[in-house]
């Protein structure tokens, strides 16, 4: 493992407001990830897990406290910087693969390069890399309707990674898989951390996926409650 | 891939929703270009009359006369360079349905002073010739398969009586908006009878028209000419041949009203059509806009994504809208007749159906982007289908 420190958070805090009630969600979170780190959240439902990682993927805000990656403070972006910032720097990979209906897997997987200056021809070519790196280069004409669930994530995979990111962020990758597929995204995910030394961020409550991560860190009720775990699963 | 391609794929998703909405904004735009081509047929009148042309009339109304002898006076008035007359006819070819606008005209004059009505030499010459002779615009003659030589009975209603002509002449419009469905005689052949028949009724002329060496001097020529005849026992009045015509049409101003207040309340309605459509496609896309703001896609990005598919919809059916009021006007001009000499759509209308698709394309689209931009990314991601 990389001895560099890519994201740390310091001090983090997060609530949400229904109403004229406060619903604390994230309560003074700190801790640092390593470049290279393969890390896993866990917690119960509701315990704040995809806050965090909406946080640290710089589609949300916390209250208060810092996350630096890469050297930036995401908190302190403006939401067109980090529009930009995102495109750069951060894959996500959601439970419910989230891929346009009406695109081909290639077109999905070419749609965060949509926004780099490279040319067609380009394109083409890192669209054909990553989709060879998750196994679908025969899929590429493929709509999502066309796939299984676990093609379907792999193609999201593929475009988390086309850009090829500073970190990687999963939030339940494998929640919505049957074993096989899961584990198949597990070896995939560790495969892209040990080869391609991507660093990870996953959310899952499931231990079986969990198994591949490096360090896990357990969330309940907005609380850090192991600070330093190494895996021991 | 391109944004366009995404926002074309994403325009024909539901495929019977853009389609439906497609056909609504063409049959809406097919109704406004017909009403509008219906209004301006009703106008082309007046847009062909010439600024180089005075009317005179008797001042109590049209149905009055004028002596005959006022042409003399009227030709002396200074900046008067032509002077010719006529009288509306009112003849009915075999059925009344058969309508269509005859005139005893002093055919020499006539001419020189419309000069948009062509005539072939010989023609003329025949016309001139024969006494009974008449002349009829091109599409006149092609209603009723009408020949040169061909014998033809008016029955007279102004004047009783079944009349004989020969048609001598054919005319074609110089202009585009000259009509072409005249029938017009020698006016010295219905004085002649009615000297004989009626003749009290002899020497009067119906209409004075005048030519005029500058438009600019128009008002105060008309004013000469009818100062010369004031406190006479026929008074007249005279104004632009466009004011002649204008108020023969003007008449049904409120008809014309209601139809261009219909139409626009067609396009309201198309706006509402749209506005549902577009607005309906992206709320359910709420999760996929979320993971486009996700990927780096900015809010003009957004943007342009849906208003761009807004407007795909919109020129889609103002397209096919456009391409099927030509026929339609086509169509509509022969089932209507004689009634609209000149039924053309015009490039204005069609003008307008651009600008008005393009309004509404953008119009329905800003509160979907309104309310897209305004969903927070890790709401909108939370929005599963
Ligand atoms: N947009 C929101 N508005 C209000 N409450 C929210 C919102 N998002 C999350 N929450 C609440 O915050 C808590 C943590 O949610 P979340 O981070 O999704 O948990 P996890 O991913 O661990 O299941 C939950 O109680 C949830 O109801
Ligand atoms: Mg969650």
């Amino acid at each position: 493992m990389d001895s560099g420190i890519i994201v740390s958070i310091n001090g983090l805090n997060k609530s949400y407001h229904r109403g004229d009630q406060t619903i604390p969600v994230l309560n003074d979170i700190s801790f640092d990830i390593a470049e290279g780190e393969f890390l896993a959240l866990m917690g119960p439902s509701g315990s704040g897990k995809s806050t965090l990682l909406n946080l640290i993927a710089g589609i949300d805000q916390p209250d208060s406290g810092s996350i630096i990656i890469g050297g930036v403070d995401v908190t302190t972006l403006s939401e067109t910087e980090l529009a930009g910032w995102r495109a750069l720097n951060v894959g996500f990979i959601f439970q419910f693969y989230n891929l346009i209906p009406v695109l081909t897997a290639f077109e999905n997987v070419e749609l965060p390069l949509i926004l780099t200056p490279l040319s067609r021809a380009e394109r083409k070519a890192h669209v054909e890399m990553a989709l060879k790196v998750v196994g679908l280069a025969d899929r590429m004409d493929h709509y999502p309707g066309q796939l299984s669930g676990g093609q379907e994530q792999r193609v999201a995979i593929a475009r988390a990674i086309v850009t090829d990111p500073t970190i990687l962020v999963a939030d339940e990758p494998t929640g919505d898989l049957d074993r096989i597929s899961a584990e198949e995204i597990m070896d995939l995910m560790d495969r892209l951390n040990q080869e391609s030394k991507k660093t990870i961020i996953m959310v899952t409550h499931d231990p079986r996926a969990a198994r591949k991560a490096h360090v896990i860190r357990h969330l309940d009720k907005g609380i850090l409650t192991n600070a330093d775990s190494q895996n021991t699963l | 891939m391109q944004i366009l391609k995404i926002l074309f794929k994403n325009a024909f998703r539901h495929k019977l929703r853009t389609g439906l909405t497609i056909l609504s904004i063409t049959i809406a735009l097919l109704a406004f270009g017909l009403l509008r081509t219906v209004v301006n047929a009703w106008y082309a009148g007046v847009e062909a009359s010439s600024a180089y042309r005075l009317v005179t009339r008797n001042a109590v109304s049209i149905i009055f006369s004028l002596p005959l002898s006022y042409k003399d006076r009227i030709r002396q008035v200074e900046g008067v360079s032509e002077v010719s007359w006529g009288n509306w006819f009112g003849g009915i070819y075999i059925d009344e349905k058969n309508f269509f606008a005859n005139f005893a005209v002093d055919a020499k004059t006539y001419f020189d002073l419309y000069r948009e009505y062509a005539i072939p030499d010989d023609q003329k010459i025949a016309f001139f010739r024969d006494r009974k002779g008449f002349v009829a615009g091109r599409k006149l003659a092609r209603r009723f398969g009408w020949k040169i030589g061909d014998t033809i009975v008016l029955k007279g209603t102004i004047y009783p009586g079944n009349w004989e002509f020969v048609l001598r002449g054919i005319y074609r419009g110089r202009e585009p908006n000259a009509d072409e469905t005249v029938f017009m005689f020698h006016w010295d052949y219905l004085n002649e009878s009615l000297k004989k028949t009626a003749p009290t009724r002899a020497d009067q002329v119906g209409f004075y028209m005048i030519g005029i060496q500058d438009p600019a001097r128009a008002i105060s020529v008309s004013g000469n000419i009818d100062g010369l005849f004031k406190n006479s026992f026929a008074e007249t009045i005279t104004e632009t041949e466009k004011a002649f015509t204008l108020g023969f049409v003007a008449m049904s101003d409120t008809i014309i009203t209601a139809i261009e207040l219909v139409s626009f309340v067609v396009i309201i309605i198309i706006l509402a059509v749209v506005a549902n459509t577009v607005g309906m496609s992206v709320r359910e896309r709420t999760n996929e806009y979320a993971v486009f703001k996700t990927l780096g896609f900015g809010g003009w990005r957004i943007a342009g994504l849906i208003l761009g598919e807004s407007i795909v919809i919109t020129m889609m059916g103002c397209a096919v809208g456009i391409a099927a009021t030509f026929p339609a006007a086509t169509a509509f001009a022969a089932a209507m007749g004689a009634y609209f000499p000149v039924f053309k759509v015009e490039p204005a209308t069609i003008w307008l159906d651009i600008v008005f698709s393009l309004s509404v394309g953008i119009l329905a689209a800003i509160i979907p982007v309104y309310r897209t931009l305004k969903v927070k990314i890790a709401d909108g991601l939370r929005m599963i289908e």
